[in-house]
């Protein structure tokens, strides 16, 4: 008898913590549905008053879309080249003999979370602006990369490493030059490896708000994140209405990206154990 | 199509590592060559090297008389299969063997026509739009051959081509790569440790060891003579016996018997040298009386072998295996004697074998004529 309460106790305690646990990471989401459809929206989540006004509202910011086209501008450019970059260095790493490689790599991903932080805002201003790169946004791409690339190029040196070197020395043998090699045989076999580094470099830009906010001066560049720190009412109060609207919009994109990569390349488990 | 000349050709990799010494080879034209040895003995280098994946550090190789020692790969006309295959997992059979006539910038037609050709060669017609992972090991191994052929090679190479197969698929690949290799008469040159293979395969074998080679010949030839004691070790699925004797009153005193010298080592061996000496267990006949210049022993083991059964005779020096036919094997504890059939006891100083011919063998293994 004593048991079987005991029992139940126990279950019914792991069912609160658990529901406890869920609504604390829930709730937010079901904010993120409701508010941009609520006439009246505020901090707390509730079944809207069904409105679409908030959209018009967000629509007549002149800075809302603008930003959403800056941040895809600002992450495709910086995923783009920390591909390129990371797809070059980790092949050559994991194919040249270079003294001390792993410790080098080691000490560059550990440098790297500095590079793109709070700790080197200053250094990374004053060098953006001696290059003349502030309010540029090839600036904030250059500086996202160099952030980037280290934990890029130790992502993808896994998938290179993992790749045997007979496939090129075949390539070579049929006359394939060095960059046909990389393009008809390395690419294609890390193409998994390409994408994770791309979706995951995409999100990093996305969401990063400290180097845009630092190095762009004018407003019409600003992307998404910095622009969403904009939108106050008159009264100096968090216009609830516009955030919510336009958090909606700018989780969508990353969200559909994961979706359509994920389905296109699946991310599999790569590595570990033997296939 | 070509011969392939190779010259003082060394290896030496970066820690000092010497996997080539100085060695000298020719492949003649059409011909099926086998570089035999054990794991480490520079086979595979070699096999590199002459397809430019690794550099020479000194010597030179030559097809056709014309230089390519310093050539890139994609420019000396080899066609190359990998022990791995190293099909690229992302094309389909098809574009797997257009591959080398892709780089070549060919037209797609024209590739795809002659990849289906080299397809239907190997007996892979209608496997053409699958990807490799769903392929048998035997379709992929036939895959790379017509990868490596669709190009018209001057030069073929094979690095350990059956090795990945299963036993039973090994022998239809063999019998098969034999009669490819005969219809397209093209020079081959084929990594092996396997001296079965080997033997079954090649017009003539280089039998390495730590970079060198150490014997040059048919297969008859390294099978039934072999010219050092590591050959005679290596070559053969039941090892030679090899025994510890003497020379003694013009005698050879070996393993409690007494046997003549044989015709070729006649007069060049002096009183009381110390002597190996080398039999294959299938050119000894077993008998179950005492026999003149035969080995006794009493039989220890009996090995079924299929048609034919080893024999092991453990004697005073040592084990002597014997190969007795089928319905003659003997019961183990009974006394037993193996008679050493005429002219097939071969004598071994100081790891060399003791023969007359000595000087045309040395000629042979630095110009590498084909007898």
């Amino acid at each position: 008898m004593n048991e079987a309460v005991r029992g139940a106790l126990r279950r019914i305690g792991l069912a609160t913590f658990v529901s406890a646990v869920l609504g604390f990471f829930s709730l937010p989401l079901l904010w993120l549905a409701f508010a941009p459809f609520d006439a009246d929206p505020g901090v707390s989540a509730s079944l809207p008053e069904f409105t679409l006004h908030n959209f018009r509202v967000l629509m007549d910011n002149p800075y809302a879309l603008a930003s959403l086209r800056n941040s895809v501008l600002l992450a495709g450019g910086t995923a783009a080249l920390v591909v390129t970059c990371a797809a070059l260095a980790a092949y050559a790493l994991s194919r040249v003999r270079v003294p001390g490689r792993d410790a080098l790599l080691y000490v560059l991903l550990l440098l790297s979370s500095i590079v793109t932080g709070t700790a080197a805002m200053v250094p990374v201003f004053l060098l953006a602006f001696d290059l003349h790169l502030i309010d540029s946004r090839l600036g904030v791409v250059l500086v996202l990369t160099g952030g980037l690339l280290p934990a890029a190029i130790f992502l993808l040196k896994d998938f290179t490493d993992a790749t045997p070197p007979s496939y090129e020395e075949a390539a070579r043998v049929f006359g394939a030059s060095p960059l046909q090699v990389l393009r008809h045989v390395v690419v294609p076999v890390i193409r998994p490896g390409l994408a994770t580094v791309g979706v995951w470099a995409v999100a990093q830009v996305w969401g990063d708000f400290l180097m845009p906010f630092l190095l762009l001066r004018d407003p019409d560049k600003a992307p998404a994140s910095v622009v969403m720190y904009t939108f106050y009412t008159e009264g100096g109060q968090p216009d609830l209405a516009l955030i919510s609207t336009f958090s909606l919009l700018y989780s969508l994109p990353v969200v559909a990206m994961y979706l359509f990569v994920s389905r296109r390349y699946g991310f599999r488990f790569h590595g570990g154990i033997k296939r | 199509m070509a011969a392939i000349t190779v010259r003082g050709l060394t290896k030496v990799y970066p820690g000092g590592v010497r996997a080539l010494d100085a060695l000298g080879l020719d492949v003649a034209d059409g011909e099926f060559f086998a570089l035999l040895g054990p794991s480490g003995c520079g086979k595979t280098t070699l096999l590199r090297t002459i397809a430019g994946l690794e550099a020479a550090s000194g010597g030179t190789v030559a097809f056709d008389g014309g230089e390519v020692t310093r050539l890139p790969p994609g420019r000396r006309g080899v066609g190359m299969v990998f022990q791995d295959y190293a099909l690229f997992p992302h094309m389909t059979v098809l574009d797997n063997i257009a591959y080398p006539l892709r780089v070549r910038r060919r037209p797609r037609a024209d590739r795809h026509a002659r990849a289906a050709d080299a397809a239907r060669l190997l007996g892979l017609a209608g496997l053409e739009a699958r990807r490799p992972g769903e392929l048998s090991g035997g379709q992929q191994q036939r895959v790379a051959l017509a990868r490596a052929l669709v190009a018209e090679p001057r030069v073929f190479l094979l690095d350990e081509p059956l090795s990945n197969l299963d036993a039973r698929l090994r022998l239809e690949a063999r019998t098969r790569l034999k009669r490819l290799q005969r219809d397209l008469a093209i020079t081959t040159v084929f990594v092996t440790h396997d001296q079965a293979e080997a033997l079954a395969l090649a017009d003539r074998i280089a039998v390495m060891e730590a970079g060198r080679i150490r014997q040059l010949g048919t297969p008859e030839e390294v099978f039934r003579r072999p010219a050092n004691v590591f050959a005679a070790s290596f070559i053969g699925s039941t090892p030679m016996n090899l025994l510890a004797g003497t020379v003694r009153d013009g005698r050879v005193a070996v393993a409690g018997a007494e046997l003549p010298v044989p015709d070729e080592a006649r007069g060049r061996l002096g009183e009381g040298e110390e002597i190996v000496c080398g039999v294959r267990p299938e050119y000894l006949d077993y008998a179950s009386e005492a026999t003149e210049g035969a080995f006794p022993g009493i039989v220890s083991v009996v090995e079924h072998l299929g048609g034919s059964a080893l024999v092991t005779l453990d004697g005073a020096g040592g084990a002597v295996h014997v190969v007795v036919g089928e319905g003659r094997e003997p019961e183990p504890g009974a006394a037993g004697w193996a008679v050493p059939r005429p002219g097939r006891v071969l004598v071994y100083r100081d790891g060399e074998l003791v023969t007359g011919g000595e000087e045309e063998e040395t000629r042979m293994d630095t110009t590498g004529g084909r007898r």
